[in-house]
């Protein structure tokens, strides 16, 4: 059998992301003056628990950086360095590059090896002064650290023991490893192979490895102290004995080390400790032990702990050759059970690959259409005949109801997980541009389908950038104004009927409408003073279109804006700007709930069926003849409380041969797109229920005017409009008319 | 001559495998196509008009949950009686990852050739571009024509799907 670690490999990406991401969250929440011990432990065992995973999987680029980094924090834990900007600084850009090393193995772009060495350098360089004033105790952490190398006596237990050449391999990587014994599975009791590792890892790492191959139950490794105590009941043993000589424990319960033997062991019985089974390592004694303390690696979960040598430790030396004394020495292995069950309770999930979600959630659309059927059919039938029947479809309809929802569910993330990336941008931008800036992130909690998840994250950087840039003021011109020097940009999620609604909202200067104008006629856009506040702000997102003064590093190239509505269009939503001078501005993102469900009307076109997504619509009325006006060459209108909306028929624009094409014997819907009113023309308005969406690309292509398909209850397919793409096209239309009218 | 046995000798190993066809009509002519890229054959029913499509494009039927585009061949290469009732039979296949319907006359059978009964299509005047036909097989007095599947339906003529999606072909 052989280990094929790259299964594996997955987990370990996954594990490392998730402690960069809660490294960083708690670094950009860390006060640099009073820091929480508990928050620098919290970092320090990030980055330790990185660094054990990468040199378990042999990703050596992430541990090397991971272990200078894990060196600095763990002195600036232990408070021998006091917590500064530049060591907050250094520790998020190694999670920048730890990032970028991760993406690498999963197959992207290398990273630029000077960076890497630029950044060791100066984090060495960070954690200088205190090694200076404090050497002691960073002896104490890891006391076998890089001189002297600790020695690890492993055990591993049949069956798995069977398969130990590779895993030897693996150990002898790490150091010296010398196999003291074969595992022999008829002895009974079972013989486990026995090895001893001298590795300057630490005893941790070998641990975590090991961890990550076999059960827990079929290993145990136990830390030869090679350093002495100062000898109060507390012995460690002498340098392995030439002979190999072992001894090893008959019963079998993994409680109680193998004690190699030692070379006074040759001459001498070797002494079990016989009472206590191991489970409390002897505490040292000695008036080192207090103020050294016990330097628990893991902090202190598990049962055992070693024992580090005190810093009066090395004196003893000597005496344990001439008072060999062998004792239990703590079983490592047993604190690993412990942390899993601990972390195993913290987070109640699991992981599950979209494609599974989706296809559940598909299967469920099938369902919720084929119990509508079963409803269609179910309707004709005699009710007081069939009431069995009928009693038992309409449960079946609540029951496929609430499985629908509980499906949705799985795919529904909150937004925290957009937001949370928003502090480091906002800190590092501020602090690149001179402004001082607060950040307030409200309905973090809200969720959101996990499609947009991913696809939000682009543009609300964007917004957030924008905000900083052009938004909020520098700390002067805010004084100047009489505000407060530092701007506050807002973050905000909520539910507000069927969509999610996300905020971003500076109190900064606020769009200037003369300069927006100024700039829009110098680009040639079609623009006049009497256009209303609303038009003016939707003209930042035409392409190419930016009143930034000057192209700074942040933003102001002019791509951006579009980019940023054509993203939010394309998952079906839309984006509005309020604004005011001096007092700030807020962008209006609003998204249906999901991606894979709309709610719609469905309407009838002579005998075609089509669905209007339901966020598009403001009303729907039949117009009297006398509203319905004619414009030469224009086409129709229809006067909608005194405003003139043009009427788009979808039987011409989809070439459907309807008889009913005045608009006063059909019912007009007036749809709204970025910031356009259209009336739609259509022959009857059949219902409004949820739809299911597909996509027609899956096996056909993009048809204009069409923004997929969705299945009715009687099993037939209907097409849902693409209501942007009507507006957009009839605008084009109506401009076209336009400039063909005044060239004549 | 030298060449001649060459490429027979070359070819004698893969020309011995027999693989399955199932053969359509379309108009007078029979087509044959690989079977394995036929996923089922059911009737013409339910089929939703897509606007602004080729008129030999249907519309889209619902496939167990799947948006499913239907041809007619028929329309297409302007053969056969375009009629739609109980007998006009769809055949689904599966080309390219993608799922596609197309109206045929009738389906009549599923042939076993091996690469030796094949022979190279000469310019002959049949409905469809000689691009898309692989050779004509001979089953006793029958000649097949057997085509190219994935070929013809990732064509642009079909129009049935992106260029990007096609040029990956």
């Amino acid at each position: 059998m052989t280990f094929d670690m790259s299964q594996f490999h997955q987990v370990f990406f996954d594990e490392t992301a998730e402690h960069l991401v809660n490294m960083e969250s708690l670094l950009l929440a860390i006060n640099v003056q009073q820091p929480e011990s508990e928050d620098l432990n919290a970092i320090f065992r990030a980055a330790h628990s990185i660094k054990g995973g990468a040199a378990t999987f042999g990703f050596s680029d992430l541990a090397e950086l991971t272990h200078v980094l894990e060196n600095l924090l763990d002195k600036v834990r232990k408070n021998e360095l006091p917590l500064s900007r530049d060591i907050v600084d250094a520790s998020l850009l190694s999670g920048d590059l730890l990032k970028e090393m991760l993406a690498f193995h999963r197959g992207d772009e290398p990273v630029d090896e000077a960076r890497i060495a630029v950044l060791k350098q100066k984090l060495e360089q960070l954690s200088i002064p205190g090694q200076a004033a404090v050497p002691a105790p960073a002896v104490a952490v890891q006391p076998t650290a890089a001189a002297l190398p600790s020695r690890l006596h492993i055990e591993i237990y049949p069956p798995v023991a069977m398969h130990v050449d590779e895993l030897w391999q693996r150990l002898a990587a790490l150091g010296s490893l010398q196999i003291m014994q074969a595992p022999d599975e008829q002895a009974d009791p079972v013989i486990p192979a026995l090895a001893l590792l001298s590795t300057e890892s630490p005893c941790d790492d070998v641990v975590e490895m090991l961890a990550f191959l076999l059960p827990p139950e079929a290993f145990k490794v136990v830390e030869d102290l090679t350093v002495e105590d100062d000898g109060v009941g507390f012995f460690s043993l002498p340098p392995i004995a030439p002979t190999g000589d072992i001894a090893f424990e008959e019963d079998g319960f993994g409680l109680f080390a193998p004690l190699p033997a030692s070379n006074v062991a040759s001459h001498g019985d070797i002494a079990f400790e016989e009472d206590g089974f191991g489970l409390f390592a002897p505490l040292p004694a000695g008036p080192a032990d207090g103020k050294a303390g016990i330097a628990f690696e893991e902090d202190g979960f598990g049962l055992f702990e070693p024992l580090p040598a005190a810093s009066a430790a090395p004196v003893s030396m000597a005496g344990s050759v001439t008072a060999p004394v062998p004792v239990k020495e703590p079983v490592r292995s047993e604190a690993r059970p412990a942390a899993v069950a601990a972390s195993g309770a913290g987070e109640n999930s699991i992981r599950v690959s979209t494609d599974k979600v989706d296809l559940l959630l598909n299967l469920v659309g099938e369902l919720v259409i084929t119990q509508s059927m079963l409803m269609q059919y179910g309707s004709g039938l005699d009710s007081v005949e069939h009431e069995n029947l009928l009693n038992s479809i309409s449960l079946l309809q609540r029951n496929s109801r609430e499985l629908q929802e509980a499906v949705m569910s799985i795919r529904m993330m909150p937004i925290a997980f957009v937001f949370n990336r928003f502090p480091r941008v906002v800190r590092d931008l501020a602090g690149k541009l001179d402004k001082q800036v607060e950040l307030k992130m409200v309905g973090e909690n809200t969720e959101l389908d996990k499609g947009f998840i991913e696809k939000l994250s682009d543009p609300l950087t964007h917004l957030v950038r924008n905000s900083l840039d052009h938004g909020i003021e520098s700390p002067e011109q805010r004084r100047a104004k009489g505000k407060k020097e530092t701007g506050l940009l807002t973050l905000r999620a909520f539910h507000e009927g069927g969509s999610i609604v996300i905020e971003v909202t500076d109190d900064g200067a606020g769009l200037r409408r003369d300069k927006i104008l100024a700039k829009a006629r110098e680009s040639g856009l079609p623009v006049t003073d009497s256009m209303s506040d609303t038009e003016v702000w939707a003209l930042i997102f035409e392409p190419g279109f930016s009143t930034a003064a000057e192209v700074t590093d942040v933003s102001g190239r002019g791509v951006g804006m579009d980019v940023v509505r054509k993203n939010i269009v394309a998952m079906g939503g839309r984006i509005d700007i309020s604004s005011m001078v001096d007092i700030g501005t807020t962008m209006t993102i609003r998204l249906p709930l999901t991606l894979a469900i709309m709610d719609g009307m469905s309407i009838k076109i002579a005998d075609e069926t089509y669905v209007l997504p339901l966020n598009y619509i403001l009303e729907s009325l039949q117009p009297a003849p006398s509203e319905v006006k004619t414009i030469a060459g224009r086409g129709q209108v229809v006067s909608v409380r005194g405003e003139y909306l043009p009427i788009v028929s979808v039987a011409d624009y989809f070439a459907i041969d309807t008889p009913a094409t005045q608009p006063d014997k059909s019912i007009l819907i007036i749809v709204e797109s970025s910031g356009q009113k259209v009336a739609l023309m259509v022959d009857e308005l059949l219902g409004q229920q949820q739809f299911v969406v597909k996509n027609l690309e899956a096996n056909y292509r993009k048809v204009e005017g069409l923004s997929g398909a969705t299945i009715m209850g009687d099993g037939r397919v209907a097409l849902i409009l693409d209501v942007a793409a009507i507006v957009r096209v009839n605008l084009q239309k109506a401009h076209g008319e336009i400039l063909t009218a005044q060239l004549h | 001559m030298g060449v001649a046995t060459m490429d027979a000798n070359n070819s004698s190993d893969t020309d011995k495998v027999r693989r399955e066809y199932l053969v359509f009509a379309l108009g007078s002519e029979e087509y044959g196509i690989d079977i394995l890229k036929v996923q089922e054959i059911r009737g013409y029913d339910a089929v939703t008009r897509l606007a602004k499509s080729p008129s030999f494009i249907k519309g889209v039927i619902n496939l167990r949950g799947h948006i499913v585009p239907i041809v007619d061949m028929r329309i297409k290469f302007d053969v056969g009686n375009v009629i739609y009732n109980d007998f006009t039979v769809v055949i689904i296949l599966n080309v390219l990852n993608r799922t596609v319907g197309m109206v045929v006359d009738g389906v009549s059978d599923v042939i076993e050739l091996s690469g030796d009964d094949i022979r190279p299509a000469p310019e002959f005047g049949a409905v469809m571009n000689t691009n898309y036909i692989q050779g004509l097989g001979v089953v006793g007095e029958r000649m097949i024509i057997m085509v190219d599947i994935e070929k013809l339906m990732s064509s642009d003529e079909m129009a049935l799907m992106d260029a990007a999606v096609a040029a990956n072909v």
